[in-house]
């Protein structure tokens, strides 16, 4: 192993992670504030990528493409939840758990019934599909690059929003004491809508970076929400702090996992264990990790409220 | 006077068992849902072609096909059987895309000695010891293409290839049957978590270990997104990528298009395979369905093709079991492939081709063939069938 190969699967660990919290940022709002839990944000995330991969079809430029589809996926998540979620926000878990997965098999039907069972087809813009040299000998995908700085900017404003603004001050009330927020005047109706579209907005940015690397298929929310909901649950319910580092860490966990765990198992362990445990401790290395944390900090890594 | 009315009435209930049945029933059990029915909608898309072909009459008898998703789950499809086996009586059934849900509806059917015809999945126990009179592929055996590419490596004396595929048990054979073939040495075997999206990792590895090819087993939308990630790596200019025809099918390459392109595959069809069965099988696909067929709608087509030839050749008499199997082994139809023929284990004897992506003269990325790795090719596993 050199350190060319060991510094690019960091820079995939964190760009997978930066992804994930793209994800996971709008996932522990809406659980965090709503007290929702949400299985169809995968759906959005899925909703997103059909419609930014639809809409650069349509146009013939990718920006346009992504601005149109985040706009169009903020709507139907705003829509979404003053239709039909904000019926669910009194009743317990189970409901929401129940009528968000039916939401799942809808919003796959109807993506069947719509774009057919082929997956789409978006490819990298010309512009960015090249390879950038970043040090003698370690060459990056330029699309890889851009998805890190991307997720780096939204971190950061998310961040400002969350912490230096008015309505970021109305969020983190809401997130650690909902009744409270409320009877102080706080309009939460409005507030829980624009939360739900931004939250939507940050699934369909992900939809649009990932889906030139990824199948734009029906059920891809799927896979990707069970790391999404690890992601929340290490960094704590609510906190968008805690989706970052969490997601960070889930994303640096895996790749790791995958790269090295096998080599490592070669060399401590007879190369038949080794060949049949190493890609089945890389693949569950993330829960392992979710397991510790829990274990040490039942409440994340930076739990809201008190 | 008694004696008479009684020879009468056995011979009129001797005559009427002699008929031919009034209609034949075959019950389709397929993955038509979820990011694996691409594969299970092409194959009943193609067996539906058959059947139109045959005129709604598979070999002259009324048909009745009854149709049901398994959404790729064992246990959906081992009830969906059970149904169609106890209540629907179907005579022979067909359609089921993947390993694993074989192996859940297998016992059922062949334990109700009913006629099973894999049209994708050829599970390698079921062309060896656990071969059965009632069960017939007429795809392959699941290491065949990978056979071909490894022979086709070590042909062209590759040395240093670097392997990836999911780590389950279909990963693993389809590894086996490269190795029978080539015996260079491995870059890299990597097995990756089923369902993977992001290949970053395997790639940089692959960048670091330097191979002079890669072996991708990655069926489905695994294949998309690695195709995808591989093109963006930039590494395409400098190692070739092999795989099996499963990683390059026609839906695929609609799918991904450009980084597919100039990708060497192995499969026992393609779109240009050269006779008029083949010729009118395409362009009727074509037409009904507005998208190119791959070779999971061949094998749904020659499924039903293979019913054809059989029924009709027991002249429409489907309840004579031990003839109408021995119809089906005679295999008398015209497969899309070309020359066909069932093996003792009742796995194809048949050719494998060496296919490369192109872009074809109307702007769509298609395979073409490019040589023949094996002529009439059949399994390693048929040796420890004894039927």
């Amino acid at each position: 192993m050199t350190w060319i190969l060991f510094l690019e699967q960091c820079l995939n660990g964190l760009q997978f992670g930066l992804m994930l919290f793209l994800l996971a940022a709008g996932l522990t709002l809406v659980f965090g504030i709503m007290d929702l839990i949400n299985l169809a944000h995968g759906s959005l995330y899925m909703a997103g990528a059909y419609l930014v991969a639809t809409l650069t079809q349509a146009t013939g430029s990718f920006m346009l493409g992504v601005t149109l589809g985040i706009a169009a996926t903020a709507l139907l998540g705003m829509a979404l939840e003053v239709l039909l979620l904000r019926g669910l926000y009194k009743r317990d878990h189970l409901s929401q758990v129940l009528a968000t997965f039916a939401l799942i098999l809808i919003a796959n039907e109807t993506t069947r019934v719509i774009w057919g069972v082929q997956p789409l087809t978006l490819n990298v813009p010309d512009t960015l599909s090249g390879s950038v040299q970043l040090l003698p000998g370690l060459t990056y995908p330029a699309f890889r690059l851009t998805i890190i700085l991307v997720g780096l900017a939204v971190a950061a404003a998310l961040y400002i929003l969350v912490v230096k603004t008015r309505i970021g001050m109305l969020i983190r009330a809401g997130a650690s004491n909902r009744q409270m927020a409320m009877a102080m005047g706080t309009d939460i109706k409005w507030l829980f809508t624009a939360v739900f579209g931004a939250g939507a907005a940050l699934c369909a940015l992900a939809g649009a970076m990932l889906a030139p690397l990824l199948a734009v298929e029906v059920g891809m929310g799927e896979s990707i929400l069970i790391l999404a909901f690890v992601t929340v649950v290490i960094g704590g319910i609510g906190s968008i702090r805690g989706a970052f580092i969490g997601a960070i860490l889930v994303g640096v966990v895996d790749t790791f996992g995958r790269a090295f765990m096998p080599t490592l198992l070669r060399a401590a362990l007879p190369p038949s264990f080794a060949d049949a445990a190493g890609p089945a401790l890389a693949s569950i290395s993330i829960y392992l990790l979710m397991v510790g944390v829990l274990f040490w900090k039942p409440r994340g890594l930076f739990p809201v409220g008190s | 006077m008694r004696k008479k009315l009684f020879f009468l009435i056995l011979a009129g209930a001797l005559s009427l068992s002699a008929q031919a049945a009034d209609k034949i029933k075959i019950g389709f059990i397929g993955t038509l849902s979820g990011p694996g029915g691409v594969i299970g909608v092409a194959i009943r898309d193609g067996f539906q072609l058959g059947l139109e072909h045959a005129g709604g009459k598979l070999g002259g008898l009324p048909t009745e096909l009854l149709i049901e998703d398994d959404q790729q789950k064992p246990d959906v499809a081992k009830q969906l059987a059970e149904r169609m086996v106890k209540r629907d009586k179907v005579d022979i059934m067909t359609g089921i895309v993947f390993q694993n849900i074989l192996q859940a509806v297998e016992p059922t059917v062949l334990g109700a000695e009913t006629f099973y015809i894999t049209p994708n999945t050829g599970p390698t126990d079921l062309a060896g010891a656990a071969c059965n009179p009632y069960f017939f592929a007429v795809s392959w055996a699941s290491d065949n293409y990978s056979e071909a590419v490894g022979k086709h490596l070590n042909d062209k004396g590759f040395k240093n290839v670097f392997v990836i595929t999911p780590n389950y048990p279909g990963g693993k054979d389809v590894v086996a049957g490269l190795k029978r073939y080539y015996k260079g040495a491995l870059a890299g075997e990597v097995y990756t978590k089923l369902g993977q999206l992001d290949y970053a990792v395997e790639i940089s590895q692959m960048r670091a270990a330097k191979p002079d090819a890669v072996f991708l087993f990655l069926p489905g939308g695994m294949g998309v997104n690695f195709l995808k990630q591989w093109q963006q790596a930039g590494l395409g200019k400098d190692i070739p990528l092999i795989g099996t025809g499963w990683s390059f099918d026609q839906d695929t390459l609609a799918a991904v298009g450009e980084p597919t392109l100039g990708a060497l595959n192995a499969a026992h069809w393609n779109l240009d395979t050269n006779n008029p069965t083949n010729k009118k099988f395409v362009a009727d696909f074509e037409k009904k369905y507005g998208r190119l067929p791959n070779e999971y709608a061949s094998q749904g087509y020659d499924a039903a093709m293979l019913i054809d030839g059989a029924v009709r050749d027991v002249k429409g008499k489907v309840e004579d079991k031990p003839a109408l199997r021995r119809a089906l082994e005679a295999a008398n139809f015209k497969s899309v492939r070309g020359a066909f023929k069932f093996n003792k284990n009742h796995f194809p004897i048949q050719n494998y081709y060496l296919r490369q992506v192109i872009k074809d003269d109307k702007g769509r990325f298609v395979n073409k063939t490019v040589a023949t790795i094996f002529t009439d090719h059949s399994d390693a596993y048929v040796a420890a069938c004894k039927m």
